[in-house]
């Protein structure tokens, strides 16, 4: 059903990484109902991919079936060579925002501290080394001036920034996140964002962002997969988010319109009105 | 002046305390294990679940006693089967709750039942909802440590991958942590320190020994480490202070020690109170 046309663009100038994330044919259906078949995509180092569409269109589920926590009904996914498994090191996850409860026990380091060594059994032992790591990660994020302070009592952004600084502790070459820039403000949005990016230049690490809106991530995003009802088509922005592409995808005429280094896709469906391309004047529910 | 002689008396006391050398020990194994089961009581939000384990403990216990089976055994049996049944349907916190709210009141009218139908001593009957102290021979005591063992050796093994489900769960399958597994292994250890609390402090008031403490911990620090410390350090000292008044007078060991542990509550809120409010005026004044 498509293509991963953009992406061999630049091979022949220098000689192609092999991709970290590779998809081939993958298809998910729940019953009768298909979220998404034929899905082929390579992420390959230092790649950012945006995955949009409206609810319902099987986003997370393509999350989760990277991290091995979804079967597949159809097709592979192979992670560093290797077909995908729960709990890979090298991968980094921030899931869906949800404010942590104020019962934890843990001040923002120890958070971090769980991306760590937060899977292995027995008691935490603090070493040096460890709290070296922590340090440093603290002021990659700029959270060092609430390290001491309980998770449970810090504001939504700054609990999103210690998520980010949890997945990129334990140095992953693919850091998956699943609309990490949703109930922030734009300000906030910027800081979260330009995190992510950074972190994939400087260590040729690849990353997969499950977003409603483009716009925060435009000047970053190499590769759009856009899923619409089992349909996806996967290229650049200027590839994928066209006022034919998308006509094409939603089955009804929609304009895409770019204004101001923004764009806009106006005229959506009602069914797949929410979770999708919002402008900031509108922000989403539970913005502060 | 009667009423003072009946709450506290403290003729022979030294004798006492050597008569009692069995409920002394009781109560300090069961206050380790209590300060430390409650902190993850807390960190997964399951005060109520205690509550209602508790509940089907006392029915197992009140059913042990009727069938001549063993108080021990019974209260045991009651609280894993009730355990793992809030455990493995009760995933979601609403679906959770209804299910203690529906297990409770049955547990309690079954137990009741036991009760009535059984003629042996009437103490033995009020004791398994407010507790005892003076029953405590040495193979309840050999059972009581053996058990509690299990549940600190249990807790620290499965402490660092508990408390990262705990905070987030996502997160945590996504590093390979068992979450299921993990929820299930912790329901089973939380039911074992339910039953053994049952037997000494009583069905009623086994929160103020499993919940008390740790919540009282809380609210001062929100350090791994300083937590279960304090949490433990206020469940011992609810159970020994209890024993050691409760030794004089003639009412039953739990009002003291729901009395101390609801005391140590108290002055734990005062003080993060009075903490907070000081931080934000030093904030104030540097800020301005």
């Amino acid at each position: 059903m498509t293509i991963a046309g953009s992406q061999q663009a630049d091979a022949g100038s220098v000689v192609p990484k092999p991709p970290i994330l590779a998809v081939r044919e993958a298809g998910l259906r729940f019953g009768s109902h298909t979220l998404w078949s034929h899905l082929n995509l390579h992420v390959h180092p230092g790649e950012f991919v945006a995955v949009l569409g409206p609810n319902g269109a099987g986003k997370t589920s393509l999350l989760r079936a990277v991290l091995g926590l979804q079967p597949l009904t159809a097709g592979s996914i192979e992670l560093l060579g290797a077909p995908v498994r729960r709990g890979h090191r090298h991968v980094g996850y921030i899931p869906q925002q949800r404010l942590i409860d104020r019962g934890i026990p843990l001040r923002a380091r120890d958070f971090i501290g769980l991306g760590l060594d937060g899977h292995r059994f027995g008691l935490p032992l603090s070493s040096r080394t460890r709290r070296r790591a922590i340090d440093a990660m603290l002021a990659t994020i700029d959270a060092t001036s609430f390290s001491a302070r309980r998770i449970g009592e810090l504001s939504g952004g700054e609990q999103q920034r210690l998520r980010i600084g949890q997945a990129l502790i334990g140095n992953p070459r693919l850091l998956l996140c699943d609309e990490p820039l949703i109930s922030l403000d734009l300000n906030q949005q910027r800081t979260v964002s330009s995190l992510i990016d950074a972190s994939r230049r400087s260590r040729d690490r690849a990353v997969v962002m499950i977003t409603h809106d483009i716009n925060p991530i435009l000047g970053m995003v190499d590769t759009v997969v856009y899923l619409v009802a089992g349909q996806a088509r996967i290229g650049t922005v200027d590839e994928v988010l066209t006022t034919a592409v998308m006509s094409d995808l939603y089955q009804t005429p929609v304009d895409v319109i770019g204004a101001r280094g923004r764009i806009l896709v106006v005229g959506l469906p009602d069914t797949a009105h929410e979770g999708h391309e919002v402008a900031p004047e509108h922000p989403p529910e539970g913005a502060r | 002046m009667n009423l003072w002689s009946e709450l506290f008396s403290f003729t022979n006391y030294g004798e006492l305390l050597i008569l009692l050398r069995n409920s002394i020990l009781a109560g300090a194994v069961l206050g380790l294990t209590g300060g430390l089961v409650g902190v993850f009581v807390m960190a997964r939000d399951l005060p109520f679940a205690v509550h209602g384990i508790s509940e089907l403990s006392f029915a197992g216990a009140a059913a042990g006693l009727l069938f001549g089976i063993g108080v021990v055994e019974g209260s045991l049996v009651g609280s894993l089967i009730a355990a793992l049944l809030i455990g493995i349907l009760g995933s979601r916190a609403r679906d959770r709750n209804s299910i203690i709210a529906v297990l409770m009141p049955f547990g309690l009218g079954l137990g009741i039942v036991c009760l009535s139908l059984y003629s042996g001593r009437a103490a033995n009957k009020f004791g398994l909802l407010t507790g005892q102290i003076v029953a405590v021979d040495n193979p309840r005591l050999l059972s009581l440590v053996v058990i509690c063992g299990i549940v600190i050796a249990g807790l620290l093994v499965i402490w660092r991958p508990l408390m990262f489900a705990s905070v987030d769960a996502q997160v945590a399958e996504a590093r390979g942590v068992p979450r299921v597994a993990l929820s299930i292994a912790f329901m089973i250890l939380l039911g074992m320190a339910t039953a053994v609390s049952v037997q000494i402090v009583g069905a009623l008031l086994v929160l103020s020994i499993l919940v008390t403490p740790a919540a009282a911990a809380l609210r001062v620090s929100a350090s791994p480490v300083l937590v279960p410390v304090l949490s433990t350090l206020f469940a011992l000292t609810a159970m020994l202070g209890g024993i050691m008044l409760a030794l004089g007078g003639s009412v039953p060991i739990s009002p003291y020690v729901t009395t101390i542990s609801f005391l140590i509550y108290v002055a734990c809120r005062a003080w993060a109170g009075h903490h907070n409010q000081q931080t934000r005026s030093l904030a104030h004044r540097s800020s301005s």
